[in-house]
């Protein structure tokens, strides 16, 4: 949060594939476009499916990083 | 009288490239807005009521609804098995198909394994890891499904052997239907798949 303005935060933390991605998915339908979204997980495999998730749908990945075992992505909705 | 013919250079008109591309394009049909940006389609053909098969299937078809796609699943054979609502135990009208309901319990809860099964030990301990590494239960992920979009259309064929009716079925399910609608919609999807 803080620095992105974030519209809305998903806490995908300890949920496993694919649920980080159907809970963001569920998430962002509420949202209009050009809101952003932080999401916070655990999942390592959710760094490429997040990136793959962005291609598919086209909501931009602005950030994408890494601290320890905690992932963080911010999307913005298209 | 003579008439005089007074020669004229030919003068080219300029050339404008952007009147020339628009007259590339006129009289071209215009696209129809589904077309101009078309979704993605899934289909998977689910005929297998088993764990291991069902829980791919749950994970793929409701990714790809969290995706912006289409997802479709024609439910057929065991496949419709897991689709039976909480509370229907025995299931058709004659003894055979009751007995095919005694054997293999319906049911999301029900499922067991291609292989190591051992009694409902394999499904039992694929349970225990599941929750220990917080993978979405099938229950779960045929919830987020349903919640996201995904059709799921029961085959009618297999309702009538098995003895299933529509209100045996969970809430939610497309209207039933055959072979070729299976067809069709594999045919016009992006990707298909046979699980």
């Amino acid at each position: 949060m803080g620095d992105d303005q974030a519209t809305l935060v998903v806490d995908a933390r300890g949920l496993n594939c694919p649920m980080p991605i159907v809970r963001t998915a569920q998430a962002m339908k509420a949202l209009n476009p050009g809101d952003i979204v932080e999401v916070t997980a655990t999942d390592p495999g959710s760094v490429r499916d997040f990136a793959a998730w962005s291609r598919t749908t086209g909501h931009a990945l602005l950030a994408s990083s890494t601290d320890g075992g905690l992932f963080r992505f911010v999307l913005r909705h298209k | 009288m003579t008439t005089e013919l007074i020669e004229r250079p030919f003068v080219a008109p300029p050339y404008d490239p952007i009147a020339a591309a628009i007259a590339d394009v006129e009289g071209l049909p215009e696209l129809a807005a589904d077309q101009a940006v078309r979704t993605k389609e899934l289909v998977i053909v689910s005929w297998s009521g088993e764990l291991d098969r069902v829980w791919p299937m749950l994970i793929l078809s409701s990714t790809a609804a969290a995706s912006g796609l289409r997802a479709r699943v024609f439910v057929t054979f065991w496949g419709l098995l897991p689709f039976v609502r909480d509370g229907v135990r025995i299931t058709g009208d004659n003894w055979m198909q009751k007995m095919l309901a005694v054997m293999q319990r319906p049911g999301i809860d029900h499922l067991k394994t291609t292989k190591m099964n051992f009694l409902g030990m394999g499904p039992w301990m694929m349970g225990r890891l599941a929750h220990q590494y917080n993978v979405a239960s099938p229950r779960e992920l045929l919830e987020a499904a349903q919640a996201l979009g995904v059709e799921f259309v029961p085959c009618q064929m297999t309702m009538d052997m098995l003895g299933l009716r529509r209100e045996d079925l969970i809430d939610g399910m497309a209207e039933p239907a055959g072979a070729a609608t299976a067809i069709e919609i594999m045919t016009e999807a992006d990707a298909s798949l046979f699980i």
